[in-house]
């Protein structure tokens, strides 16, 4: 069994595993910190960003200037952004059978290998991953496509020139691989390939294994999956939560008696707690908005924006931001909004009881019917009519490349009365907002991620006590920021075993049972004897079939008679004659009483040794040795095959036959 | 001339019980002995007539088994009486004068199926009645007390596997044991063993009782003899002695902790010598405990340990003993022998020393797994690493947690108070003296103020996940402790006790910014902000660069200007008891701190007032009542966003709160800051305070909330004061004052109060049906008739109603209908109405507790008998 790691992020998994004869891919996350390098996309023009500098080196070269832009100190490349693809080269990917995905941000990788690799197998989700995952990804597409690029920076790439370019530019990886953003074409192709499931749903893979989405809590139809055969049980953990927000309560229980356990997905800040993170999150839009400021909040269509949502409702009221417009701004954010509310039976137990009220399970239908919230495609048509300010606008990307989002810093990144608000954790919000400095607006970082931290999983692992612990190299270590944090990594016996990027690892267990079935002919033909109390044993001889990786005893064909004739020879005699085997021989000698039995049948002047592993019997008249031991009987004599002959029947006489 | 007399209000909830006879009785003779006899309406607890007539049924009802069952608490009741009778009256002389008792006794004695509870009741009643010698040998007459506490009585009946019953053995042996007469009885019914068996019981009251009476016994049978050698003690005290000894050396653990228990009660009962000789005996099978590993029964060892050196019998030998205990037990317990022994003022100086090392070593870790070497001076270096200490700090979150909060809280029990001479000034490296130093006196041990701020500071930046370890050690203490939040709102709290010792300029920066940190941090959670809160107040409150008490140093100035950014952002809280905590901390600065320019200044610049009137809004009632403090603390120092407008505005935000909020907090709470802005003369109510006055009253006086009416009769006194202005020579106290007295005040100085409709709310709430209320009004009233002086009964009255009306709307309101209009009251009418009123009396009335009337123990009989059917017509209390 092995495991093929193609992506070395966390939290955006993309493994193979290898396991009995099928290749499963876990999981397609695409990295897209690499947008970070670029400059912004801008709605409409920008003439500060299209009056950067351009860099040149230190010796003055300026032949990267059109493609490399200065900023406040950090250099960008001015192109349309790219993106991080997980690796390609570890293992040819058109003999990857099945993918199997966790949630919504663990597929965006999904049309690159589908579309470009030959992949011919089918992809496995629950239907709101896919719907909201296609909701994603028809944002991003959309996000980069309105805005086009002539523009291709490609002479960065060249391995020495990056070497030459600053940090961190410098230091990215695979640069080579970067890809640009697929189409809409290829993201509606990708998702044909998936097959819808639901949790607990068993799925057999080619008789193969077995594997089984459960829920893990984290987002609307997000799971963990159990990949088993009969005797084997793999579990991946990618992306679950313990804390009650919308989604289904994470299954645990079914997770239990894992041979091997693949941890990923953690959250990527082990020291927020999300309720202090939503409580800074609530104080300073009230501030920012008290003063007349506006606020931004660069999110995602889906997921914590709906727990937002529903803070903000319980809270502006008490807050007095009764009157203050709160706007959702992205190409999807109507059927986000929409379908949050139609995916009932993914929902955690409170809102799924609402549904029967009837009521809509989250609170943001109301805020939409009293015009509290309001929601559009884009910046442009009924959006720029109906703003007003200081309002609150939630609208991506977290990354600050690229979709409306980059408007608003431009238009209010000058005032201090403003704050933008982090509360993805994917980003580094510095890096984020390198390209707008130098920024009057307020930066508030309240990173709000609900997935597993490492109390959690500690929590988690003595619960469900896997035999081995595989999980990315960051999660056996403390964060590098705080080194001292031992208590920030994973603590388990036997210690995880970690991977990082473009490593195969050969998962620790052996294989050592396969479940063999026996046509029921056969099995009344067997004859089974008691060699101890509670275990028979039988001998059998049959034809072992195997197809479709099921394995069945059939009997043996009979004997056929010696045709005569040329005719034309049958498949079945291919078949070997069965001979008549020799019987099976079982038990223990008692070394004394095989002495006495020796001894009545005429032999004198026997001595016995002990050995290390057993016994010799010394027959000095006869100058013969016999041997005994646990598994093993030899009788030595010297030419002399009647009383070999002899001294084994009286060896025989102590064993059981059948 | 007209008088009005008084019985409890009449919808109090003890106008709706019959009065007690006797009080009714005596009610009857006048409205002149009223007064002083409402003073002493204490119930009768004496056996009485009418007790007594009741006593002979309710013995027969107790006595038959087929009567339903008088509850618990009823028979409790009785046995009280019972005991208080036999303390006021010869017990001999009580029971012959109601044979029913023995009668009760000798038929429980005889009736094998008497049920548990009455057997347990006729144990305890024979156990009070026997404490008396007299009454005992009375009752041994005819075997009544062997037959019931002996094996052939109370033990032999299946009802014995009752705890009750068992229970109720043990408190009647307990009672009755007061005299050598009951020493033969206790041998006779073989009752020591029966104890010493009692002692393992199931049910722990039984067993903790047995163990108080095995105490009690020994007492019994050592008093009066002369201490000598154990041969020489009373056979069954030597028992009992050899039984605790045995126990001592017994492995079972739970014998060792009984026997440990008994000793513990012993030594803080029993006669010096005695003791001392028992001490001598017993010693050393308790200092082998201390060689046991585990140490067996340590908490109670630590109790007999402490409970030795505080009794007489201690010597200065025995502080080897204390000194053994302290490095055998486990950190755990060693914590609080160190404590008692800190606590001992005669304990030698290495002792205290060592006491206090136990006390600091997991403190002294915290510090070492941080700093850096070389290290700041050591805090007790070598008694850092002690294995138990360790092993309870890295062994798991919750022992960790558990033993710093216990050394904590202990530490914070023997912080000395300011400017108390247990504060060394100088601190040496180590709070240990060096052996060679001269011999100090006790009291000279030196505290550790500043190497205990910087452990508790870094004990917050392990909870807070900024202090970087110095160890793999510490490495694993950062993990235990990083979001812990109950060592954090330990550690603020004694951060806060620290306060009030001084500390190196350095450290103090520390607190202040550590402080800083976690009323900032997102990650503390509401009780740990509130004890950030609390702790910075403190810090602020004694501040060493402040120059007097209420001036800001500039290290303070600092630190107030820069808490408030993370103020304000808490009042924003979406948590409500942030918002709360947060308040209510701003009222507490402003307090202090309002009248000082730089907060002054720091405050208005912030938004803080504006949030804080913001949230006179908010829907939780807490935190509306807390911004109503907050905005008023604000208002009377002006700390307004906008002067002007708040001046005029907030008075009526205040009434619209006291009349239309639906809690009772921001109501009480809004009553509260109107009577402080009167007292301390507002600027907002100076030119209206009458019409204030009325409106507050007219709403407070609907309000269903009897402590907002409560509140607004303090407010009524108030402006009584500020009206009449202040007392003269009325009160005796200033008779020694210079200076002609002054005249009392006429009627027309009333005519403010009148048209603040002062009166017609405080005769109402005369008869509140909430006696507080009732009892300020009458308090009020009391204090203005005093300043008024007595009234000539021939001095006219006139204006207003006639005092007829008033006493019949007076009468109408005690009847419980508060509708009915007073009329306007002139000041003429009041004076009338208040000389007419039997305001003492009244008072008399208020002052006795509600159940009164309940208490006596006829009314106890009564239903007790009614429960039984006994009473035909019902006149019992069946509240």
């Amino acid at each position: 069994m092995k495991l093929y790691c193609l992506s070395g992020h966390p939290t955006l998994p993309c493994n193979v595993l290898k396991f009995k004869s099928t290749t499963i891919m876990l999981d397609c996350g695409l990295d897209m910190t690499s947008t970070l390098s670029f400059l912004p996309l801008p709605l409409v023009q920008s003439p500060r960003l299209s009056n950067l500098p351009g860099w040149s080196l230190k010796d003055g070269n300026a032949f990267l200037d059109k493609e490399l832009k200065e900023c406040s100190g950090h250099v960008f490349v001015d192109s349309v952004p790219e993106f991080c693809l997980p690796e390609t080269e570890l293992i040819d990917l058109s003999t990857v059978d099945v993918i199997l995905i966790s949630n919504y941000h663990c597929m965006m990788a999904l049309p690159y290998i589908t579309e470009h690799t030959g992949f011919t197998g089918t992809v496995y989700a629950t239907e709101p991953t896919v719907q909201i995952g296609r909701l994603l990804m028809e944002e991003l597409v959309n996000f980069i496509e309105r805005v086009p690029k002539a523009q291709s920076a490609s002479l960065w790439k060249n391995k020495d020139v990056q070497r030459l370019l600053p940090a961190p530019l410098k230091d990215a990886v695979e640069v080579s691989t970067w890809r640009r953003c697929y189409t809409m074409q290829e993201v509606n192709s990708a998702l044909s390939k998936i097959q819808l499931v639901g949790y607990s749903q068993k799925i057999e893979l080619f008789g193969a294994v077995q594997v089984t989405p459960l829920s893990s809590g984290y987002a609307l139809g997000s799971s963990n999956w159990i990949i088993q055969s009969h005797y084997e049980k793999v579990s991946y953990v990618s992306g679950s939560s313990l804390l009650t927000t919308h989604p289904q309560p994470m299954d645990q229980a079914s997770l239990k008696n894992s041979d091997v356990l693949i941890l990923t997905g953690l959250t990527q800040i082990p020291t927020a707690n999300p309720d202090g993170m939503v409580g800074e999150f609530c104080s300073n839009l009230a501030l920012t908005v008290r003063n007349g400021g506006n606020v931004l909040v660069p999110c995602y269509p889906s997921g914590v924006i709906y727990d937002l949502l529903e803070c903000l409702y319980q809270y502006i009221d008490s807050a007095g931001l009764s009157s203050v417009p709160f706007y959702f701004i992205s190409p999807v954010a109507n059927s986000s909004l929409e379908f949050s509310q139609i995916f009932a039976e993914w929902l955690c137990h409170n809102k799924q009881s609402k549904v029967y009220l009837p009521e809509p399970p989250f609170p943001h239908a109301e805020l939409i019917q009293t015009n509290k919230l309001k929601h559009y495609p884009s910046i442009h048509g009924d959006f720029s009519n109906d703003f007003r300010q200081p309002c609150v606008v939630f609208t991506g990307h977290p990354s600050l490349r690229f979709g409306d989002v980059v408007h608003f810093m431009e238009l209010w990144g000058k005032s201090s009365l403003n704050t933008v608000i982090f509360t993805e954790p994917d980003f580094s919000y510095l890096e984020a907002l390198a390209p707008y400095q130098p920024l009057a607006m307020k930066c508030i970082y309240c990173p709000i991620d609900t997935r597993l931290n490492f109390i959690q999983v500690s929590k988690l692992l003595k619960e469900v006590q896997p035999l081995h612990v595989v999980c990315p190299e960051q999660y056996t270590q403390p964060p590098p920021a705080q080194s001292h944090r031992m208590d920030l990594m994973i603590d388990c016996q036997p210690p995880a075993m970690s991977y990082r990027r473009a490593e195969v690892l050969a998962l620790p267990f052996k294989r050592r049972y396969e479940k063999i079935e026996i046509m029921p002919e056969l099995a009344d033909s067997l004859v089974p004897m008691e060699i101890k109390p509670g275990i028979s044993l039988a001998t059998v001889s049959a034809v072992l079939h195997t197809k479709d990786n099921k394995h069945v005893l059939q009997p043996p064909p009979r004997p056929t008679q010696p045709t005569s004739g040329k005719k034309r020879k049958r498949v079945s005699d291919d078949v070997p004659d069965c001979k008549v085997l020799k019987p099976l021989l079982s038990g223990s000698i008692p070394v004394e009483q095989f002495v006495q039995t020796l001894e009545k049948h005429g032999f004198n002047d026997i001595k016995v040794e002990d050995t290390a592993k057993g016994h010799i019997v010394l027959l000095q008249e006869a100058e013969t040795l016999i041997q005994i031991e646990e598994d093993s009987t030899h009788i030595i004599c010297d030419n002399d095959e009647m009383l070999r002959v002899r001294l084994r029947d009286l060896v025989l006489k102590f064993l059981q036959k059948f | 001339m007209l008088v009005v007399r008084f019985l409890p209000p009449s919808r109090a909830p003890s106008s709706t019980l019959p009065q007690p006879r006797a009080a009714q009785e005596r009610g009857g003779t006048g409205g002149g002995a009223s007064s002083a006899e409402g003073t002493k309406r204490e119930p009768h607890l004496a056996m009485d007539r009418e007790c007594a007539q009741l006593l002979p049924a309710l013995c027969t009802l107790l006595a038959d088994p087929g009567q339903p069952l008088v509850d618990d608490t009823c028979l409790e009741k009785l046995l009280d009486w019972f005991r208080t009778v036999t303390e006021t009256e010869p017990s001999l002389l009580v029971l012959k004068e109601n044979p029913c008792l023995t009668e009760l006794l000798l038929h429980t004695l005889k009736l094998q199926d008497t049920s548990a509870r009455v057997l347990s009741f006729s144990l305890r009643l024979a156990g009070i009645f026997a404490a008396q010698e007299d009454c005992f040998q009375y009752l041994q007459q005819g075997q009544l007390l062997l037959g019931l506490f002996g094996v052939a009585g109370a033990q032999g009946r299946p009802a014995w596997t009752i705890p009750g019953v068992r229970s109720g053995w043990v408190q009647g042996m307990c009672s009755l044991a007061q005299h050598p007469s009951a020493l033969q009885l206790l041998d006779d019914c073989g009752a020591v063993d029966t104890i010493f068996s009692l002692q393992g019981d199931p049910s722990l009251f039984v067993a903790s009782a047995a163990g108080q009476l095995l105490v009690h016994v020994l007492v019994l049978a050592v008093q009066g003899t002369a201490a000598g050698q154990p041969l020489d003690w009373p056979p069954c005290a030597r028992r009992i002695v050899s039984h605790l000894e045995n126990a001592l050396c017994s492995p079972a653990a739970p014998q060792v902790t009984r026997a440990l228990n008994v000793l513990t009660s012993l030594f803080g009962r029993c006669p010096g010598p005695w003791a001392q000789v028992l001490w001598a005996q017993l010693r050393a099978p308790v200092a082998r405990l201390l060689e046991r590993e585990p140490v067996p029964a340590a908490h109670s060892l630590v109790d007999l340990l402490l409970g030795v050196a505080r009794s007489p019998v201690f010597r200065s030998s025995d502080h080897a003993l204390l000194a053994q205990a302290l490095s055998q037990l486990g950190p755990t317990h060693a914590g609080p022998l160190a404590l008692g022994i800190l606590k001992l003022h005669s304990s030698p100086q290495a002792l205290r020393t060592q006491a206090l090392g136990v006390l600091l070593q997991p403190l002294a870790y915290v510090l070492k797994a941080a700093v850096q070497p070389p290290g700041a001076p050591g805090l007790l270096d070598a008694v850092a690493g002690s294995p138990g200490v360790v092993d309870a700090l890295l062994g798991s979150k919750s022992s960790c947690a558990g033993l710093l909060c216990q050394s904590l809280a202990h530490l914070e029990e023997l912080q000395p108070p300011a400017g108390v001479a247990w504060v060394g000034t100088d601190l040496p490296g180590a709070g240990a003296p060096s052996p060679s130093a001269p011999a100090e006196p006790t009291d000279a041990l030196t505290w550790p103020q500043a190497p205990l701020l910087r452990a508790v500071v870094t004990m917050l930046r392990f909870c807070n996940g900024s202090a970087a370890p110095a160890s793999s050690a510490g490495g694993r203490l950062c993990g235990t402790l990083a979001g812990c939040a109950r060592v954090q709102r330990a550690a603020l709290g004694f951060l806060g006790a620290l306060s009030q010792g001084a500390g190196p300029q350095e450290l103090v920066t520390q607190v202040f910014a550590i402080l800083l940190e976690y009323l900032e941090s997102p990650e503390s959670s509401p009780t740990v902000l509130r004890k950030t809160f609390q702790s910075a107040l403190q810090w602020l409150l004694h501040c060493p660069d402040a120059p007097s008490s209420c001036a800001l140093g500039p290290q303070t100035q600092l630190f107030l200007t820069e808490l408030l950014p993370g103020l304000r952002k808490r009042l924003c809280s979406p948590c409500w008891e942030v918002r709360d905590s947060a308040l209510e901390f701003l009222t507490q600065l402003t307090r202090h701190w309002g009248g000082q320019a730089g907060f002054r200044q720091a405050l208005l610049a912030s938004e803080v007032p504006e949030l804080a009137e913001q949230l006179l809004q908010d829907p939780e009632s807490y935190v509306r009542a807390s911004a109503v403090a907050a905005v008023g603390q604000l208002s009377i120092r002006g700390l307004h966003a906008s002067p002007e407008a708040q001046q005029e505005r907030l008075p009526a935000e205040l009434l619209r709160i006291l009349s239309a909020d639906s809690e009772g907090f921001p109501r009480r709470a809004a009553v509260r800051v109107l009577t402080e802005w009167l007292r301390d003369g507002h600027a907002g109510l100076a030119e209206d305070a009458e019409r204030l006055v009325a409106r507050v009253l007219g709403a407070a006086g609907r309000d269903l909330d009897w402590e907002v009416r409560a509140q607004a009769v303090e407010l009524a006194l108030v402006f009584l004061a500020q009206t009449l202005g202040p007392p003269g020579a009325r009160r005796p106290s200033a008779e020694a004052a210079p200076g002609p007295p002054r005249p009392p005040p006429g009627p027309e100085a009333l005519r403010p109060l009148c048209r603040a409709q002062v009166f017609e709310f405080v005769f109402r709430a005369l008869f509140d049906c909430d006696r507080p209320v009732a009892r300020k009004s009458c308090d009020l009233l009391l204090v203005l008739g005093a300043r008024l002086g007595p009234g000539s009964p021939g001095e006219p009255v006139g204006g207003g109603p006639s005092p007829a009306s008033v006493e019949a709307a007076l009468q109408g309101w005690r009847a419980g209908g508060q509708g009915q209009p007073l009329g306007a009251l002139g000041p003429e009418a009041v004076v009338a109405v208040l000389r007419a009123l039997d305001l003492d009396g009244l008072q008399a009335t208020l002052a006795e507790s509600s159940d009164h009337v309940e208490k006596s123990p006829q009314s106890l009989l009564q239903d007790m008998l009614a429960t039984g059917g006994v009473l035909g017509d019902n006149q019992a209390d069946c509240y």
